[in-house]
């Protein structure tokens, strides 16, 4: 190149060290660097942009402890032809990075009081930094409740994990499925639900809330009946990303730019848009 | 029959109504207890009661063929269960099991609309807060259908 | 110190029509490639050109609502016409772009980007509205956290020589966004050109250092006088005058932003064909999208960039469908991105006025009247909140579920 601006859109190169299938619809891949020795910093709610060998490029939210930067986290879901072929690679096998982009969890802010998590689904994966700091920062902060929707008990992601966050770490954790067949005994029906008899203090409390569209649409008007004003709620939004760096247009949401005015957003800041129809 | 009466008047079920309502309610219910697995109703019996659940865990289940019991909803501690008392034929369209141990209140559905329609009033604060459920029970219902989790969620 | 520099390089000299090849050749000498609006396939659009003879002199145009056509007026003017289909991001923001070059090896593949040699061009012939969309191009590409490499590397090579308008096309409302019908800032050197009886010249005005360098490999030019300052500005203003359409942008934000629910849109969507043509053509409009390709043996493959539209189903699809399934919304979405969500993204409007989106759409659907129908109809929906922050603390008293 014949300047010496580094280009944003060119992958660096990392080799896949673990795959772990969670359901069996998603999995879990941890990635080191192709050279050198991995000095991956991210906040929790960022995401890289992961490429794979001709076939394409997808955002893919870090689900790994921020607190380990020798080796970056990515929990996902198989729904279309680039996580597809992700899914088929093995270990050893290579992939692109760039990253990570995004605007973060506010867990600064969240410091001293309550925390709200609520998660749907494959939701729960840009989350998991966010309890995994938490468990590192324990004291910093007040009640901890981690509130899980998703479909079955056979799509409950990091389960084993969730029960040492309960036991050991003092979070409480409620999963609910919307439907069970077999041994569960666990709660069934909607996570939207189970806000209203969480316990947390509503004046000094902040919600962190991930999941698809409508369960988070009903569970910010849940959040707003227990008193949690508009602007202690922060979202997290998906939508279509080719670039991850505000330049190529797709992800915009209102006049935000998902990719780096999102994807965790202050509720307050985008409430309008959540009522317009394909905006 | 005091513990009963200091139970139901704080319930949110119940909040804001009248002493004297309370009291009726009261004159319908007694407390019941629940082993773990044991059924608290069947589908098809008939519906004499609703609950208070004072504690514990209840899955409300169809039976699939093939599957087995497929579980729909679970209530926990301060939930209501059961309306199907208020509608002929008084019959349970699911079942309910207890999941833990559970301590509840059984309030008697035939002695409940005798008293609703003794006193319209009563009945209206009655039928007020049972739709209040039902609507939110159908909301959830609506969002399970959705299956808003699902791989096109 | 910086307003003497600025004052002492905005000189207004005059570069006789006769003289103009002196002056591309001064061009060529300085290692520049000239771009300039060319007659091809019966429009005025940008390619190479050599001398002046490839200008299209003589021509002109006549454009209105989805229609577009050029001819010989008889006269000698160089840029007696306005701007065609091609907007100069062709040359900056590439319609397509490689973005890097995959081989698989051992280990897995390796990344090569393409070295671009690309040449220092002279833009001649940039409408002050098209001075006004690179500008706002600059702002997304070169002055964002992330800077758009393959942008910079053309835009550093390239010099701007604006050419005022002394006349409007018909979709013209360039006044109204404040961009036109005169350049103001942002190009190297600006023409305007002058035909009164037999005189035929250019008063040209060098905008910065780079510009006035250009002029050092050609004799001295006189400076222009006072009486040809006035006839410039003169012309310009009869121009302003001329503009047959405009867009009041009193509160234009509120106006997109309270009317996302509006029968306007759906009443467009019953004429847009959603082609994107407008897109295309708009020279501030940038999106992309992503293609990988690779070659039959699977050892190669190619990342190319390539400009997108918000028209299509695809632009914004994310697993199990798109967000905007339906034509009046991304109608919707184009428009109100245009002239109110740049504001916040950009802190300017994305409009420059250029009307191109007016002449290409093939129905003619025109942005300035859409915008007045949504200013005469102003009746914001109510969107009802379902908010519920009384009796918080009576119905949620129940205890806890999570023991």
């Amino acid at each position: 190149m014949n300047n010496q601006y580094a280009n944003p859109m060119l992958p660096l190169n990392h080799n896949i060290a673990r795959i772990k299938s969670e359901t069996k619809d998603t999995f879990t891949l941890e990635l080191q660097p192709s050279r050198g020795v991995s000095d991956f910093k991210f906040a929790p709610g960022q995401f890289n942009m992961l490429y794979i060998y001709g076939v394409g490029e997808i955002p893919v939210s870090i689900s790994g402890d921020p607190c380990c930067n020798d080796k970056i986290i990515h929990t996902t879901r198989v729904v279309g032809a680039v996580t597809k072929a992700m899914r088929k690679l093995q270990i050893g096998d290579q992939l692109g990075v760039r990253g990570p982009f995004g605007n973060p969890w506010p867990l600064a802010q969240a410091k001293g009081k309550d925390v709200v998590i609520v998660a749907g689904g494959i939701g729960l994966a840009p989350l998991r930094p966010v309890v995994n700091y938490i468990i590192a920062n324990r004291n910093a902060f007040g009640h901890v409740v981690m509130l899980y929707g998703t479909r079955s008990p056979q799509d409950v992601l990091f389960s084993r994990e969730i029960q040492n966050w309960r036991k050991k770490h003092q979070i409480e954790t409620c999963i609910t499925v919307d439907r069970a067949a077999g041994d569960w005994d666990g709660n069934v029906g909607v996570v939207t639900k189970l806000v209203a008899r969480a316990p947390f203090n509503p004046y000094n409390a902040i919600a962190m809330a991930c999941g698809p569209e409508v369960m988070m649409r009903f569970t910010i008007q849940e959040l707003q009946k227990r008193g949690i004003p508009d602007d202690q709620i922060y979202v997290s939004t998906e939508r279509n990303m080719k670039c991850g760096i505000g330049l190529c247009g797709h992800c915009q949401f209102g006049a935000e730019f998902v990719c780096k005015d999102g994807p965790v957003f202050r509720y307050d800041r985008i409430a309008k848009l959540y009522d317009v129809w394909e905006v | 029959m005091e513990t009963l009466q200091k139970f139901l008047a704080e319930h949110q079920f119940l909040s804001d109504m009248s002493p004297e309502f309370i009291e009726q309610i009261v004159g319908c219910s007694r407390n019941v207890h629940f082993a773990p697995g044991e059924f608290i109703c069947r589908e098809g019996r008939d519906a004499d009661n609703f609950y208070f659940i004072r504690e514990g865990k209840v899955a409300l289940d169809i039976h699939m063929p093939q599957v087995g019991p497929v579980t729909i909803m679970t209530l926990d501690n301060d939930q209501v269960l059961g309306w199907s008392w208020l509608f002929p034929p008084y019959r349970w369209h699911f079942n309910a099991q207890a999941k833990t141990e559970v301590r509840a209140i059984a309030v008697d559905g035939a002695c409940m609309r005798g008293k609703c329609s003794g006193d319209h009033l009563f009945g209206y604060e009655i039928l007020k807060r049972f739709s209040r459920i039902l609507a939110e029970r159908l909301h959830s219902t609506r969002l399970q259908l959705m299956d808003v989790y699902s791989a096109n969620g | 110190m910086m307003e003497n520099k600025k004052k002492k390089h905005k000189k207004h000299l005059v570069l006789p029509a006769q003289e103009f090849d002196v002056f591309l050749n001064a061009l060529h000498e300085a290692a520049y490639e000239i771009i300039a609006p060319t007659v091809q396939d019966q429009a005025v659009v940008l390619d190479q050109i050599d001398k002046s003879a490839d200008l299209p002199i003589g021509w002109t145009d006549a454009q209105r609502e989805g229609s577009y056509h050029i001819f010989k007026n008889g006269e000698r003017s160089f840029f007696n016409f306005n701007v065609g289909p091609h907007a100069w991001k062709k040359y900056l923001h590439l319609a397509e772009l490689l973005l890097f070059t995959a081989k698989t090896n051992s280990s897995g593949f390796k990344t090569f980007e393409p070295i671009e040699n690309v040449p220092k061009r002279a833009f001649l012939g940039v409408r002050p509205c098209e001075v006004a969309a690179i500008q706002k191009q600059d702002k997304i590409f070169l002055q964002g956290n992330y800077v758009d490499t393959a942008y910079k590397l053309r835009r550093d090579n390239a010099l701007i020589i604006a050419v005022n308008c002394g006349r409007v096309s018909g979709n013209c409302f360039c006044a109204s966004m404040e961009t036109g019908p005169q350049a103001r800032s942002g190009f190297d050197l600006c023409l305007t050109e002058i035909r009164q009886d037999e005189r035929h010249v250019f008063i040209l005005e060098i905008g910065n250092e780079r510009g006035k360098n250009v002029l050092a490999g050609m004799p001295a030019l006189e400076e222009a006088t006072e009486q040809d300052i006035a006839l410039m500005f003169g012309l310009q203003e009869e121009a302003r005058k001329k503009m047959g359409k405009d867009v009041d942008t009193t509160d234009i934000q509120a106006l997109f932003y309270d009317n996302y629910e509006h029968s306007v849109w759906n009443e467009i969507a019953t004429r847009c064909m959603n082609c994107g043509n407008c897109t295309l053509v708009c020279p501030t409009c940038f999106c992309t999208n992503i293609d990988d390709v690779t070659d039959l043996t699977g050892a190669e493959a190619e990342r190319w960039r390539r400009w997108d539209s918000c028209f299509t189903m695809d632009f914004s699809y994310i697993h199990g469908g798109s967000i905007r399934p339906s034509a009046e919304n991304r109608y919707r979405h184009w428009i109100t991105h245009k002239f109110a969500a740049w504001h916040d993204q950009f802190d300017e409007s994305g409009c420059v006025g250029c009307g191109r989106c007016i002449t290409w759409c093939p129905v003619g659907i025109d942005v300035t009247q859409e915008i007045r129908k949504l200013q005469k109809t102003n009746s914001p929906v109510e969107i009802q909140r379902v908010v519920n922050h009384g009796n918080t603390a009576k119905i949620f008293s129940g205890t806890s579920i999570l023991k």
